[in-house]
């Protein structure tokens, strides 16, 4: 089992290595658009996370802004 | 090159294989799981540091008898060609008179001062993070440290973050000299973002978070029948840890003309037995003359934890008892708009361009099993189901240069 699992994850690691990036740079000019950014302004995304988890029970994973102490 | 020496670290970290011990093959499976995600493979493109920018903003709720309102300051800045430092300085001011206070004691003010510092250290395809952040109110003081670590792999299609964060909580009770508790907090992240075409992005984030200590609020009281037709008031009394494990699934998507779609979906669970679902849609829509306007919409609800009631039947009936709001079953819904405006788009003086920017949202919150005490005169338990309204504005000027 371990054996299997070793040559699993060999398998994982050199292919990964191995593996060409489907979209050339040249067909990146949408993606670098400033629109395309899940967390364009961190000041204002962090706040509004900071909202809702006042507001709401559920906590985490709120994604690339946030931070502080998650006081109540 | 690159690949050569991936495939020499690769071998590298194989060769103890030969040795075949429970205690060597153990580290051969987590070298390797460590060599994979970290993503020692081929990197077509550098990842680089955040923009230098600073931000102003102040920002304003108001809901629910409780308005808070106040400055953030958010600055970043290179230093050199692979440190990036940032610091942010918020406060909250706090005007209460929610349904818990009017109940149960008078209105009140108090203010909450956050600093926070970080820096992230970037070489190569990786990037570390580490940040402090200090939060002081008058009877809440909270001091936590982040560190991160973010790859960039497969020809920058993929991001991997680990990160991790300890946090510790002091906590007091005005005309309570007695209560001086503790509480510490970790956090446990995993972050994939993925390039699925030339115009969708897609990322993963999971979350658990671990507390353990003094976690009620010191105020808040719960209500039990009195056997007279009435009800009396006792302190809550909450678990001493909580564990809590969130997963979002989120989306980006450009438009065929230039624009943005995103959408986000979160699952949330914890010991407490708290069950809740967020989804969320946006739009955003740039204009050639600097314009940006977004709008979306966000729904949630969850389930009541174990332990929470909104009327006991006697006084210390569980050992565990609650009756806070965020605590019961409720749902809301969320209506967000935003513009921005872009100027000085071709720089001025060391600025390279700056935007100003007003985001508002809409929230309401409808209760399912908390009453709203306000109302007397009437069996307890029969009151109204309480809901509310906030409004929440960030208005903020952002400069890069």
């Amino acid at each position: 089992m371990k054996l299997l699992l070793s040559i699993l994850v060999m398998v994982f690691v050199l292919t990964g290595c191995s593996i060409k990036p489907w979209i050339e740079p040249y067909e990146r000019a949408n993606l670098a658009d400033p629109i395309m950014n899940f967390s364009r302004d961190p000041v204002a995304s962090s706040y509004i996370n900071h909202v809702y988890e006042a507001r709401e029970g559920a906590r985490g994973a709120e994604g690339g802004s946030g931070g502080g102490c998650g006081c109540n | 090159m690159v690949q050569r020496v991936a495939q020499v670290v690769v071998v590298a970290v194989t060769k103890p294989s030969s040795v075949k011990t429970d205690q060597h093959q153990g580290n051969f499976h987590w070298s390797l799981i460590f060599v994979g995600v970290l993503g020692v493979c081929v990197p077509l493109m550098a990842a680089v540091l955040p923009e230098n920018r600073a931000d102003v903003m102040y920002h304003a709720y108001s809901g629910g008898g409780l308005d808070v309102g106040g400055p953030s300051i958010l600055a970043r800045k290179s230093i050199g060609k692979s440190t990036s430092v940032w610091g942010n300085y918020y406060v909250d001011t706090i005007t209460s008179a929610t349904i818990d206070v009017v109940t149960s004691a008078s209105e009140y003010t108090e203010e909450r001062t956050e600093k926070s510092l970080g820096a992230d250290y970037l070489y190569d395809n990786t990037t570390l993070s580490l940040s402090y952040t200090n939060s002081v109110e008058n009877d809440f003081n909270a001091n936590s440290v982040n560190i991160g670590i973010s790859q960039l792999m497969f020809g920058d299609l993929t991001t991997v973050t680990l990160g991790y964060a300890k946090g510790w909580d002091v906590i007091t009770a005005t005309g309570r000299p007695l209560v001086e508790e503790e509480a510490d907090r970790q956090k446990y992240k995993l972050g994939l973002s993925q390039v699925i075409t030339k115009n969708l992005l897609m990322g993963f984030n999971f979350e658990t978070i671990t507390d353990e200590g003094f976690l009620n609020n010191p105020y808040r009281q719960v209500r039990y029948l009195d056997g007279s037709g009435g009800y009396d008031k006792e302190f809550e009394e909450y678990p001493k840890t909580r564990t809590s494990h969130a997963v979002a699934m989120r989306a980006l998507y450009y438009l065929p003309y230039r624009a943005a779609i995103r959408g986000e979906v979160r699952g949330y669970t914890d010991t407490w037995g708290i069950n809740g679902n967020m989804a969320e849609l946006g739009y955003i829509h740039p204009t050639k003359q600097g314009w940006t306007y977004e709008a979306s919409y966000r729904v949630y609800s969850q389930t009541s934890a174990d332990f929470y009631s909104d009327l006991f039947s006697t006084e210390a009936e569980f050992i565990y008892r609650a009756r806070d709001k965020e605590l019961s079953t409720y749902s809301t819904q969320t209506i967000g708009l935003g513009v921005s405006y872009e100027f000085k788009k071709h720089g001025w003086g060391f600025l390279d361009k700056g935007s100003a920017n007003i985001f508002y949202n809409r929230i309401q919150i409808d209760y399912e099993n908390f009453h709203d005490l306000r109302v007397t005169g009437v069996t307890p338990g029969t009151e109204p189901l309480y809901s509310l309204s906030a409004d929440v504005f960030r208005i903020f000027i952002s400069a890069w240069y």
